[in-house]
């Protein structure tokens, strides 16, 4: 018998794999029939509202909880902040209130902020400001990295030197702004006790990991817990904790012997459920005449809310490296909410800063920006030069670059056309994960795994991993995840569930095949398993059917067959480290600083893609929340109050439809990139966009502008600049 | 939200009756778009919630001798559909531009005109004038969406309304009535906002039990040897619903191609709504070019004095009343 090796098997004889599959859930969440948290109402559901503090530096002077008590409706309360403790931005949670229904809990809140009392301190949180927060002492000098092959002992000098050598030095300063997590289904949680055993349902992008969370915070045992995610709307990494208010619902739920479901509302969401760390930096870059970077000098600055930091000096400059430079990181200590991992982190802004310095050279050389990216390919650091090549000329001829480029602000009329591009990587292998396949002696099948849907499609990818592996229909297996108790999986974060998922089951499946076809191979007297395969809902034998997979099962006698899977492992199901181009055809209206996006291309790989039609939804979001991201969402801070001044939906700028464009996702996947097994995805395709966008609406106006989202102010304030 | 009693009058006489009571703190209900934002936030708390919306009269738009008369009531939807509003077309655009079916459906002609300010000060609970110990936020603050003109009072705020504009430049009058039983009055709509000085004041002139029940709208003759021409221009930053960052309509009385009448108005640009006498002047007795409209603009934002952070306003202000000119001639292309 030929060497049993877990594999993908040829392209060629897939019926699932890389087809495009509509969602299997996508029918129960379009009819509203799938339960989101917020749908939780089990019997005696409390509802839960929260107290927060409006001011963003403070001390909590005053507060008595027990002016609720009497209050109608109220069953339970919970304080989060305790007298004297320090708040250090708007919207820091005080004390939650549950009650019998929502006005009740909103009327005992309305109690509490009338006798709550507040020191107010001095406040600083204006993230941009280095200087202003210097002065304030706010400032934190942090990392630098440097290096220099022009002279390896005295790197400063050698930085110096290159730049003394450049044909061209550009100068330039740059931003992208802190934006909020923006999840369509907000942060929240329903706790209910039974006995001493806690349920919780919530919003979650770790159902395996979050109960010891709850143990530790509610001082009981692990076992206790169940954490339930069935549907989520949305995580982006900012859905890895039980907590402070997940605790909280768990807490007054023991109090009033009830179940209590708290869901933050949106202001609340914006302010304290994560932000992504703001990016400003003053770079210079030195380059020859044809374009090749010698030299890199950047200063940056940002903040993660009051713990400072920003966006890791050691990774910037961004996928490229130069052969001398030097980078310094600042971070400003702002009383802002936090920061939580926002989709790539901190690749968005690590692209914004370094590709939109770049394409100033292009434009300070007169150059072609297709070139000049193509020039420095081989200073990227993930040695992936050839593949991006590749994709630059596949992006390239999709937006038909060639014919559309002209110079830097090279057009007449007020509205005017320009292309950008801009690239990135990542890394998605796969991660931790365990799962279970039993397949039952009717030929049924299912699969459990302690990992979640958030709505990225791991259910629909697991079922087709499921399927093809036994010759099924996507409807011949039915994949339970998104519960504790399920064997334990990772978190999904990172783009590391996909390649998780697909390699653990890929395994479990495989292995329960090859002991059916040992069975099916005694059962009917075959010298060799080596020609069996499962295909069509029959075992085949070099083409020709053996049984059908029903007779197979059958021969598993009264008991199913239960198969572990884990991963990942070191056997080609799964790879890591992917990269990406993006190209965008955009105009820009010089007498109202509105952009537009026509066209926005993504040419992206991510080794094998199980499902096609996922893998390009995955790709058409993350464009949409680049675009988001890029031309209007971003979190204004008041600099008087220190107020999070446009927590709302009317000011805090989503783009509509009207607003998208076409959006074009080309999946990169050559046999090569097929081979490599499959890779994540989720994160890759968000990055790009700032710096593509930036770069298309420099090129149609001729001017940087310098931070991001391009609002028309920033468009307009930015002509003015450089009419002046 | 605070509780309040919910009242539903059938006429209008019943509804000044019902604002009437406790002392005038009372508020009308129309598409209640804005309304229910405002009790959400307890911005306001009124004692009674009047429901209008069930009062025959103030619904539809009805010819009258002289005119339109347009219900308080009336949707967008409404105003879209009306054949009676196809000369009108810069009202159409207004509607139109909304874009966002939710909106459309219940938002009322009414409400749109009491609007009050989307400042987020106001929002976030300083008050009208969105102050702290008596000084604007806004005057040095965060003040991008803030007033280009009509600010070197208190209020730094814009006008709301988006329908506003364009009714002033057809020469609009709404009608009024209470507080008292038999009140009733007609005033050029242009009068009816007020820039406050004071927090207790409001951004119109209604009183406490007042109400607006209709928009008045002066006939379009076909057979006028002055052809009547209006277009609106709103910059929207976002295709979707989204406030104009500043917006202009115009209202053209042409005969042999030369501009006879011109009533230019800029909307989102002050707390109210901002009648440009100059950019007409400029358009008077003149043939409509791209020229012409630019100048026209020119002088419609020359007198602006923007805040802070909103000279980028003054730009925008400048292409809407040029956009709006060429649009209502049919000479817009962008």
């Amino acid at each position: 018998m030929a060497e049993r090796k877990f594999g993908w098997g040829s392209r060629k004889d897939n019926a699932l794999i890389g087809k495009d599959i509509q969602r299997i859930d996508g029918v129960v969440k379009c009819s509203g029939k799938a339960k989101y948290t917020a749908d939780f109402a089990t019997p005696g559901t409390l509802i839960a509202r929260l107290l927060t503090c409006k001011h963003a530096h403070a001390k909590l002077s005053a507060l008595d909880l027990a002016i609720v008590e009497k209050m109608p409706g109220v069953k339970a309360w919970h304080q989060f902040k305790e007298i004297g403790a320090e708040i250090k931005w708007d919207g820091e949670l005080i004390a939650a209130v549950a009650a019998e229904r929502a006005d009740q809990a909103e009327d005992a809140i309305k109690a509490l902020e009338k006798v709550v009392k507040y020191e107010v301190l001095e406040h600083f949180v204006d993230e941009a400001d280095k200087a202003g927060a210097e002065a304030a002492k706010r400032l934190q000098k942090l990392g630098r990295n440097a290096r220099s092959e022009a002279n390896k002992d005295d790197v400063d000098a050698g930085v110096k030197k290159a730049f003394a050598d450049a044909k061209v030095v550009h100068k330039g300063t740059y931003g992208i702004v802190t934006i909020s997590h923006m999840c369509l289904e907000p942060h929240g949680t329903h706790a209910e006790w039974k006995g001493d055993d806690l349920d919780i349902h919530m919003s979650t992008q770790a159902v395996s990991t979050t109960p010891a969370q709850f143990a530790e915070g509610l001082e009981i045992e692990m076992s206790n817990v169940t954490v339930t995610a069935d549907y989520e709307g949305g995580g982006f990494g900012s859905k890895f904790a039980a907590e402070e208010w997940g605790l909280a619902t768990a807490k007054m739920a023991k109090q009033a012997g009830k179940p209590v479901r708290l869901m933050l509302d949106r202001a609340t969401e914006l302010k304290v459920a994560g932000t992504r760390p703001s990016g400003f930096a003053e770079i210079s870059i030195g380059a020859a005449a044809d374009g090749t970077i010698v030299a890199w000098d950047s200063v940056h600055w940002g903040t993660a809310g009051i713990a400072g930091g920003g966006v890791d000096v050691t990774k910037l400059p961004y996928v490229f490296d130069f052969p001398n430079r030097i980078s310094q990181q600042y971070g400003l200590m702002c009383n802002t909410g936090p920061n939580k991992a926002w989709r790539a982190p901190p690749h968005p802004q690590l692209c914004a800063l370094t590709m939109t310095a770049m394409d100033d050279v292009a434009a300070k050389l007169g150059m072609d920006s297709y070139d000049l990216f193509l020039k420095n390919l081989s200073a990227v650091t993930n040695g992936r030069e050839a593949v991006y090549a590749d994709q630059m000329r596949i992006a390239a001829k999709e937006i038909d670059w060639k014919a559309k480029w002209h110079k830097h602000g090279d057009t007449k009329g007020p509205v005017k056309r320009g292309l950008g591009m801009a690239l990135h990587t990542w890394g998605g292998g796969a991660g931790a994960c365990k799962c279970t396949v039993k397949i039952h002696p009717d030929g049924s099948v299912e699969s459990f795994v302690g990992s979640q849907d958030i709505g990225t499609g791991t259910r629909t990818v697991i079922s087709i991993v499921l399927a093809e592996t036994f010759g099924l229909p996507i409807t011949g297996v039915k994949v339970n995840l998104g519960s504790s108790k399920y064997p334990a999986s990772a978190p999904s974060g990172g783009s590391i569930t996909v390649g998780g998922v697909s390699g653990a089951h890929r395994r479990a499946a495989q292995t329960a095949l090859w002991q059916i076809f040992d069975k099916v191979q005694v059962k009917y007297g075959l010298e060799s398993t080596d020609g069996l395969n499962a295909k069509d809902g029959s075992i085949l034998n070099g083409g020709d059917k053996v049984c059908t997979w029903k007779e197979a099962c059958s021969l598993l006698g009264k008991m199913p067959l239960e198969v572990e899977g884990t991963g990942p492992k070191d056997d080609k199901l799964t790879s890591a480290v992917v990269g990406g181009v993006q190209m965008a055809d955009v105009s820009v209206d010089t007498e109202t600083g509105i952009v537009r996006v026509h066209k926005f291309v993504s040419v992206q790989d991510c080794g094998l893609i199980i499902d096609e039609l996922t893998a390009r939804s995955q790709v058409t979001g993350a464009l949409t929340m680049g675009i988001a991201y890029s031309l209007s969402e971003e979190r204004i801070m008041d600099n008087k109050t220190g107020r999070y001044i446009n927590s709302d939906l009317q000011n805090y700028k989503l783009p509509r439809i009207g607003d998208i464009g076409e959006l074009v996702a080309i999946m990169y996947q050559p046999d090569s990139e097929y081979n490599r097994g499959v890779i994540g995805l989720g994160e890759p395709p968000v990055i790009s966009p700032g710096a593509c966008l930036s770069n298309a609406v420099a090129n149609a106006i001729g001017v940087r502008v310098p931070v991001i989202p391009l609002t028309p102010k920033r468009v307009l304030d930015a002509l003015k600049g450089a009419r002046a | 939200m605070i509780n309040f009693e919910y009242a539903q009058p059938r006429t209008e006489a019943e509804a000044v009756e019902f604002l009437q009571s406790h002392g005038g703190q009372t508020a009308v209900l129309a598409g209640g778009t804005d309304l229910f934002n405002l009790l959400r936030s307890d911005l306001i708390a009124p004692k009674r919630v009047v429901d209008i919306k069930r009062i025959d009269s103030l619904k539809g738009i009805q010819q009258v001798s002289d005119g339109l008369l347009i219900g308080a009531a009336t949707t967008l939807d409404e105003i879209l559909a009306s054949p009676l509003l196809s000369p009108y077309h810069s009202l159409r655009q207004i509607a139109d531009a909304h874009h966002s079916m939710q909106i459309q459906a219940m938002g009322t002609v009414g409400g749109d005109l009491c609007h009050l300010p989307n400042c987020w000060y106001f929002r976030n609970g300083y008050g009208l004038l969105g102050t702290v110990n008596g000084e604007s936020l806004a005057a040095d603050g965060r003040n991008q969406f803030h007033a280009i003109f009509g600010n070197r009072g208190p209020a730094m705020f814009v006008s709301a309304s988006r329908f506003a504009p364009a009714l002033i430049a057809w020469g609009a009058k709404v009608r009024l009535v209470g507080p008292a039983p038999d009140q009733v009055e007609l005033m050029p709509l242009e009068y009816f906002y007020v820039n406050p000085k004071t927090d207790k004041q409001s951004v119109t002139v209604l009183q406490p039990g007042q109400f607006v029940t209709h928009v008045w709208l002066p006939a379009v003759e076909p057979t006028s040897p002055v052809e009547q021409l209006s277009a609106a221009y709103e910059v929207l930053q976002l295709e979707g619903l989204d406030w104009p960052l500043a917006s202009a309509a115009v209202t053209l009385g042409v005969s042999a191609g030369i501009v006879r009448e011109a009533q230019v108005v800029l909307g989102h640009v002050a707390p109210t709504p901002w009648v440009s006498l100059d950019a007409a002047t400029v358009l008077m007795g003149r043939e409509v070019t791209v020229e012409l409209a630019e100048s026209a603009a020119e002088a419609a934002v020359a007198h602006a004095t923007p805040l802070s952070e909103n000279d980028y306003k003054v730009s925008i202000a400048r292409a809407a009343v040029k956009r709006a000119i060429l649009k209502a001639v049919d000479m817009l292309n962008v």
